[in-house]
């Protein structure tokens, strides 16, 4: 009996995280969808969800009116390069604070997190006058720059608290071992460390992907990421659903696969910490 | 050779003094427990030795040489961890040579050590296994082999067995003792438990406080302790403390009695009397829980049933030869 509402539990929450997971994944697929209706069919009401004229024009299109190859590279070096920096700074950074850490550095960590809770346009102005001076406006630096400090939070905590679950008792057997500060790092610490590294640079860049506050605001075409290379479809003229759809497709493809790939990763980085 | 000697260790965090100066010498191949409670300042006493920790005062010796200014793998010592420390990305093989490993050992060479190190310890059909993959008795026997291949000059334990459960605790000590009887090598051995600490020890250091408060066999501590706090720490059941006109009439401010040397009579002999108020029967022991009025509760252990139940009246008569006196100061009176 006990064994039976067990497996009625599982069926019924089973149904409802797909339920849940569906619905949330739903819009995405609806963009999807779009993408493949011609601009009648995108806008019709009821609309159809899987009986209409499939046509890759939509992508055509987008392709001969924009260059996609050119905003995807801004994106890859944009948020590959912020993160890149942002690890650099912040391994050292969260390396010492979880093992030589000082009376300061609880509030050292929630002065960091609290930078994240001041509403980006609020320094909008500040930062593009500053960004305007120093000829940073469409600029790939630029943007390399701006969401490398905006995600350099968020970056430290979870390394911080990922080398926190490293036991101090294993580097000191390490030191026992007649390991050196460099031995150490090679043959305990990394190894050690690099799913936390991983997940932590995975998450970062999506994050640096999706942004759109400064992308949109900081650039025009030269550097423009594919952020902004979606919003161009949202034009004056009226809306293309299709188009933009296409645009937006095309737009998350690249992290989307990514994501896929990684999700063990991510959610073991996410969740790390959490459940001992 | 492995001779360790303390002059003077000092070690204070900030304002907080957590050794107040230990004196201690340690000869070549015998096995030492420092036990006290938690806080005492034993396992920091140890991390001291082991070079983890910098002194803050006086002198370590290893062979007589002064090693305060020497890293922790130099000074020819291996650790055994409270939480095993293996790495865990290793497997057995490589957590037991990383030692000789970083020591630049050739390969076929770390490879025989280890072999030898693991055939000791009976955890040859594990080589190839990570250390998630081993029990809990597996992995301290990993962590003792990563400690015995390198020969070291000396072992240092820091509360080894308190991960386990208590029938592989039991099982587990004995394999160290004799482990370290078979090497000869010294050992130093942390513990809070002073059952590990009389049957492991060649000599006992209790620490309280940042303090050693004595030092010498598990006999000596046993029969002569030093002081109130040695002789309430070692023995189990702990010692009976009288004070009051019963100590007075020895000459002292406290006497102390083991409940192995309190005989138990029914009521109305020349001993202290009291009601039962718990008995416990092992079978092989009895221990008594006693409400003695003004002497306060006094515990009794008697060899054998004894069949008296919470409730009974009884008379308990110290043993005069085994009656502990201490001053004022808790110090021990000689006579």
């Amino acid at each position: 009996m006990a064994r039976k509402s067990t497996t009625q539990r599982v069926v019924v929450s089973t149904i409802g995280a797909w339920f849940f997971g569906f619905l949330i994944f739903f819009p995405i697929l609806w963009m999807v969808l779009a993408s493949f209706k011609t601009e009648l069919e995108a806008f019709a009401i009821p609309p159809s969800f899987l009986f209409f004229h499939w046509t890759t024009e939509n992508y055509a299109t987008v392709q001969e009116r924009s260059d996609y190859l050119l905003h995807a590279m801004n994106s890859i070096i944009i948020a590959g390069g912020s993160t890149l920096i942002a690890l650099v700074i912040a391994v050292p950074a969260a390396w010492s604070m979880a093992f030589s850490p000082t009376k300061r550095t609880k509030d050292i960590l929630l002065w960091m997190l609290s930078t994240k809770m001041m509403p980006p346009v609020g320094v909008l102005v500040p930062i593009y006058l500053i960004y305007k001076a120093f000829g940073l406006l469409d600029s790939r630096i630029g943007l390399v720059f701006i969401l490398c400090l905006g995600n350099l939070p968020i970056v430290i905590w979870m390394l911080f608290t990922y080398f926190k679950e490293i036991p101090r008792d294993i580097l000191e057997a390490a030191r026992m071992d007649g390991a050196t500060i460099g031995r150490e790092l090679i043959y305990v610490l990394t190894p050690m460390a690099i799913p936390g590294l991983a997940s932590t640079l995975l998450l970062n860049l999506i994050l640096a992907w999706n942004e759109a506050f400064w992308t949109l605001n900081l650039s025009t075409s030269n550097a423009a990421p594919l952020t902004t290379f979606i919003a161009s479809y949202s034009s004056p003229e009226g809306l293309f659903w299709a188009k933009l759809s296409a645009a937006s497709t095309l737009a998350i493809a690249p992290i989307l696969v990514l994501g896929w790939f990684s999700q063990k990763q991510l959610v073991r980085g996410l969740t790390f910490g959490a459940v001992k | 050779m492995g001779q360790i000697t303390l002059q003077g260790v000092q070690k204070s965090f900030g304002p907080v003094h957590i050794i107040k100066g230990a004196d201690l010498d340690v000869a070549d191949g015998s096995f030492v427990v420092f036990v006290g409670p938690s806080g005492c300042g034993k396992t920091t006493l140890l991390r001291l030795i082991a070079g983890l920790e910098d002194v803050t005062g006086g002198a370590i010796l290893i062979d007589g040489k002064n090693v305060v200014d020497t890293p922790p793998a130099k000074r020819g010592l291996s650790m055994v961890f409270q939480s095993y420390a293996l790495y865990p990305h290793m497997s057995v093989r490589g957590n037991i040579g990383f030692g000789l490993k970083m020591a630049g050992l050739p390969k076929d060479e770390i490879n025989r050590k280890v072999e030898a190190a693991a055939a000791t310890l009976n955890l040859s059909p594990y080589l190839d296994r990570k250390p998630r993959e081993l029990s809990g008795g597996q992995r301290q026997r990993v962590a003792i082999g990563r400690a015995i291949v390198r020969e070291p000059k000396g072992f240092l334990f820091d509360e080894p067995l308190s991960n386990l459960d208590a029938a592989l605790r039991v099982q587990m000590r004995i394999e160290v003792t004799r482990l370290q009887k078979q090497l000869g090598t010294t050992a130093i051995y942390v513990t809070h438990d002073q059952v590990e600490a009389m049957t492991m020890a060649d000599k006992i250091v209790v620490l309280n406080a940042g303090k050693i408060e004595q030092y010498g066999s598990p006999l000596e501590l046993y029969e002569r302790p030093a002081n109130l706090f040695v002789a309430g720490f070692i023995g189990s059941p702990r010692m009976n403390f009288v004070t009051g006109d019963n100590a007075a009439q020895r000459g002292a401010s406290t006497i102390g009695v083991r409940p192995e040397h309190l005989k138990i009579e029914r009521e109305g002999g020349g001993g202290w009397q009291g009601t039962i108020a718990v008995a416990e029967h092992l079978g092989s022991d009895t221990f008594l829980y006693v409400d003695a009025g003004p002497l306060g509760m006094l515990t009794a252990r008697y060899i054998g049933e004894l069949s008296l139940h919470a409730g009974d009246r009884v008379s308990l008569v110290p043993d005069p030869a085994r009656i502990h006196r201490f001053d004022q100061g808790g110090n021990a009176l000689r006579n």
